[in-house]
């Protein structure tokens, strides 16, 4: 069995639902941004499948790819800023408890 | 042959190390599986032809990121007793797999327009073409370097002490 873009796909949706349910039950805000990262990969690996597949010439998806790539680097920086300010502040970093804008 | 046997080794190492990440009780051991997917998807990349952005996720992602995501672990050590779950287990892991489901029967049932050309392999001078030529990508390269800078100084502004 040859593998297709189907297989890349199918791999970068099970990556993206695993990334999707780790983000939303976990209360640990440094677990949640690494659920975030795996997200960016799925979705940078179905970029360079449908860049591979379907435009083979152009590169177009690898080039969004790199985009993805930067904008995942500046958001870790920041994020990881935002939750050693929050632990400095809460000395915590269960987002559960961190519920100030909650009303 | 060897395409199909790798795209297969690394489909599952990288599935058990996500799943490593959402399911190890200790978070540094969390974020050792991180960087084992994230070399799994590395691999992935090469099988796809992408050699110059196998290296780039190596570089920025096993290299840099991982390193990040330690130190912050490593900051807020103390308190880092398992891996605690909220209340939204049961319904986002129905969201999840309804999620799955429905990207998997999207991706079966669409009839690609498949190409017939093969991919070009070495990637790295076609791709440096493509973003920094006149009618490539200069623009939104110039941006996400704007981009790079602003969160520079945004993660100094946020994670420095105010000692007035």
């Amino acid at each position: 069995m040859t593998i297709g873009l189907t297989h890349y796909l199918v791999l970068s949706a099970v990556l993206f639902c695993i990334g999707l349910y780790g983000a939303l039950t976990r209360r640990n805000a440094v677990i949640i941004l690494m659920c975030i990262e795996l997200m960016l990969n799925a979705v940078n690996i179905s970029l360079i499948a449908f860049s591979s597949y379907i435009v083979p010439q152009l590169l177009t998806g690898q080039v969004f790819a790199i985009f993805v790539m930067v904008v995942a680097a500046a958001e870790v920086a920041v994020g990881l800023g935002i939750i050693l300010a929050i632990f400095r502040h809460f000395t915590n970093i269960d987002i559960d408890n961190i519920n100030l804008l909650k009303w | 042959m060897g395409q199909a046997a790798a795209f297969w080794i690394m489909a599952v190492v990288m599935v058990l190390a996500a799943f490593a990440v959402i399911f190890l009780r200790n978070v540094f051991r969390a974020a050792l599986a991180l960087i084992l997917c994230f070399i799994a998807v590395a691999g992935i990349y090469i099988t796809l032809s992408a050699d110059f952005l196998a290296a780039v996720q190596i570089l920025v992602y096993v290299g840099a990121i991982s390193v990040l995501i330690i130190l912050a672990i490593m900051m807020t050590r103390g308190i880092q007793k398992g891996n605690p779950v909220n209340k939204m287990e049961l319904p986002a892991a129905i969201a999840a797999t309804l999620l799955l489901g429905i990207l998997v029967y999207v991706v079966t049932t669409t009839p690609w327009s498949i190409s017939a050309q093969t991919p070009l392999t070495p990637t790295t001078i076609p791709l440096a073409n493509k973003l920094f030529s006149e009618n490539g990508f200069i623009l939104p390269v110039e941006i996400g370097a704007a981009l790079l800078l602003a969160a520079i100084l945004g993660a100094i502004v946020i994670t420095r002490e105010n000692k007035k």
